[in-house]
């Protein structure tokens, strides 16, 4: 049993370190920037035999989850990592994973869609495959990013479930920046996750033959789809119980929202991934000077909490959602979804798009946000400001 | 004849593939599967690319297959076979393999899911050299989505995307050496055979599956829907590609050609190209010089392939 000793680790060695103490069966995976660091960090470690793991440096993406699927199919205990044009090539596949019930994991380093073509930190990659049925969940630091990566396996597999599980991490911001990582042992890790078991009737026992993704008609298909969207549906049930039992094993909350000062709040930013940790500062600051200000987290993009986002934000005068990505001609995602959850309710809702293509988003940034001094485009050149 | 007893035997009392399935009539497919099938002993795992193959067999809630059968797409068969393949060494490192015998991996696509659409992921397959073998039922054409061009569609060919027209003579390039291509990657066997020969492809397949690495299995099978020919001439048309010269019929086994049917007498291309509809075009008159192009690169392609084999027919080694 190793000592809780925090040690310092980056985003994605601190994902490394979750999948090597995990020891998925086949991690098939092609390198990108910025996840890059996940896979070598974890080709090293099985290299050294630290890991047991049949890793396939598959010649795409697109291959990548590909191999992950017929791997998950055939029995094997699987996870694969990628980020932006990675995923954006493998999207196609990611819709069929999750179609076929397909349990694994994936670590996403988030980074900007082309073009033009960038390598920092947005989200846009993941909301390329928001509808493709898979989950996902985004961490705010390599502690949640380890966490998270813990977890997944638990959420992948469990019968109510069968699906992918991507753990989102903000590419740079915290893929390749060192904080202190508290570790569990590897042996808490291997009696967290326990044995590989599925739903899906695996391809290697020959004995048992499945037709696995056969071809559906208009009389079928919309039944296949309507169970995928009851699976994630039940997901948001497993997501808590596993947090739950992550909680007790580590006094680590690492549930679906996380809810910042929102006592008494009257405006409160709703965000994903390492920017919550900003806002927290400002809210902390702003707290300070007495506003009633507060931050709701989103941890489980898929499944939506939209229950809990409309318990957390009722009572709030303003919700400010901060979009990292965007969608020309529409809403934002996130303020989408916020939208949709707090229809009804007596609240002012403001959309703000920040950090596309790695842009840092300032404390003084967030003030004016919480202040309805910002304008729609958080730190864009050119972009008007309210009147 | 004691292979074709073997291979109408039902393996285990069931058909991996069985009858019901929506294929047209006459079409050269589930001879493919059947002969390839019939031929491995080990129990096997059938990975499907998108194709006719894959929509005629598993209209769900109905499957044709009785052995364990995946599709995932359509350009990334060779890639879930990888990682099957790569599933299988892990549990049997870990000794949690459900079967006790050891599982074959056979991949089945078209020419579209291997020639165009799915070679990048064959290419990578076959370079990492997974234990699998990848058969192509190569009917030259995309016939699920109504016969268009692919990279397999021989020069001259008319389909609905090179249609011959006032202007236009049908397909104006090549089609690819695909077989070269897989041998190209240095993987221990790569065959070209043909759906009729089943005597010879059922050998190949034999030596593919021993093989220890991926192995590579070229089949040209006949379309009559896309050909336009008669389904119950589909032996003679077959017979007419490899007997021409056309679609020669050979191995490389660990880089070493050898031809496995060596056609008796020169025939003139003609004969492949009278009977079916798509080359109908071609007998026209005014078209010989097109002919005496395609006589000339059929010549220009046996005569290096005869260079490159060092055994007779026979297998005997020169």
């Amino acid at each position: 049993m190793s000592a809780p000793d925090p040690q310092l680790l980056t985003g994605g060695e601190a994902v490394a370190h979750a999948l090597c103490q995990i020891q998925p069966d086949v991690v098939p995976v092609y390198p990108i920037t910025p996840q890059t660091p996940i896979i070598q960090t974890f080709s090293s470690l099985v290299a050294d035999g630290a890991a047991h793991t049949e890793i396939v440096n598959v010649e795409s993406e697109h291959s990548a989850m590909s191999a992950a699927i017929g791997a998950a199919l055939a029995g094997a205990r699987t996870a694969t990592a990628t980020s932006s044009q990675g995923l954006a090539l493998m999207a196609e596949v990611v819709y069929i994973a999750a179609s076929m019930r397909a349990p694994l994991t994936m670590a996403v380093g988030n980074r900007a869609l082309s073009g033009p073509i960038n390598i920092h930190c947005d989200h846009s990659d993941s909301m390329l495959v928001r509808d493709s049925g898979v989950a996902q969940l985004f961490a705010e630091n390599a502690q949640e990013a380890y966490d998270l990566m813990v977890m997944a396996p638990r959420i992948a597999e469990h019968p109510d479930v069968s699906l992918p599980v991507l753990v989102c991490q903000d590419g740079f911001t915290i893929t390749h920046a060192a904080e202190p990582v508290t570790m569990l042992s590897d042996d808490e890790v291997r009696a967290f996750v326990g044995e590989y078991r599925t739903r899906v009737q695996p391809l290697l026992d020959t004995e048992h033959p499945a037709t696995h993704g056969p071809f559906a008609m208009p009389d079928y298909y919309f039944e296949f789809r309507r169970a995928q969207a009851a699976a994630l549906e039940a997901c948001t049930r497993v997501v808590a119980d596993v947090a739950d039992e992550f909680a007790r094993l580590t006094g680590r909350e690492n549930h679906a929202v996380e809810e910042y000062r929102l006592e008494g709040a009257e405006s409160v930013v709703v965000a994903l991934g390492s920017s919550a940790g900003t806002v927290k500062d400002v809210v902390d600051e702003l707290r300070d000077d007495g506003e009633p200000v507060g931050l709701l987290k989103i941890r489980s993009f898929r499944p939506f909490p939209t229950t809990a986002l409309r318990v957390a934000l009722d009572g709030a005068r303003d919700v400010i959602v901060l979009d990292r990505a965007d969608s020309p001609g529409g809403a934002p995602p996130l303020a989408a979804e916020v939208a949709f959850a707090m229809a009804g309710l007596d609240v002012t809702l403001h959309s703000h798009v920040y950090g596309l293509g790695g842009r840092d988003l300032h404390p003084e940034a967030i003030r004016q946000v919480l202040h309805g001094e910002a304008p729609r485009y958080v730190g864009v050149r050119g972009e008007p400001c309210p009147a | 004849m004691s292979r074709l007893k073997t291979l109408v035997e039902e393996r285990r009392g069931v058909d991996p593939l069985r009858g019901g399935h929506a294929l047209c009539q006459g079409c050269g497919i589930p001879m493919v599967v059947r002969v390839v099938l019939g031929t491995i002993t080990r129990p096997t795992v059938v990975v499907n690319a998108t194709g006719c193959l894959e929509v005629a067999t598993t209209r769900f809630p109905t499957t044709a297959w009785n052995v364990p059968w995946v599709h995932v797409a359509f350009e990334n068969a060779a890639a879930v076979a990888s990682g099957i393949e790569a599933a299988q060494r892990a549990l049997a490192r870990r000794e949690s393999l459900p079967a006790a015998e050891d599982v074959a991996i056979v991949v089945f696509a078209g020419d579209g899911g291997t020639y165009d659409i799915g070679m990048q992921a064959l290419s990578g397959a076959l370079e990492r050299g997974h234990r699998f073998l990848f058969v192509c039922y190569d009917n030259e054409a995309y016939m699920n989505t109504g016969v268009q061009r692919s990279g397999a569609t021989p020069f001259g060919a008319g389909t609905t995307t090179s249609p011959v027209g006032l202007e236009s003579f049908g397909k104006a390039q090549r089609r690819k050496d695909m077989t070269a291509i897989a041998v190209a990657h240095h993987v221990p066997y790569v065959a070209q055979a043909a759906s009729t020969y089943w005597h010879d492809l059922s050998l190949k397949v034999e030596r593919a599956a021993a093989a220890d690495g991926a192995s590579f299995v070229n089949v040209l099978t006949d379309c009559p829907l896309g050909w336009g020919h008669e389904p119950r001439l589909a032996p003679q048309v077959i017979a007419a590609a490899v007997e021409t010269r056309f679609w020669p019929l050979y191995e490389v086994v660990d880089g070493r050609y050898r031809l496995t049917h060596e056609p008796a007498r020169t025939q003139p291309i003609e004969r492949w190209l009278d009977g079916q509809k798509r080359f109908a075009h071609l007998l026209r008159p005014e078209n010989a010089g097109l002919v005496e192009e395609i006589q000339h690169a059929v010549d220009r392609d046996w005569a290096e392939l005869r260079s490159l084999c060092r055994g007779d027919a026979n297998g005997a080694a020169a």
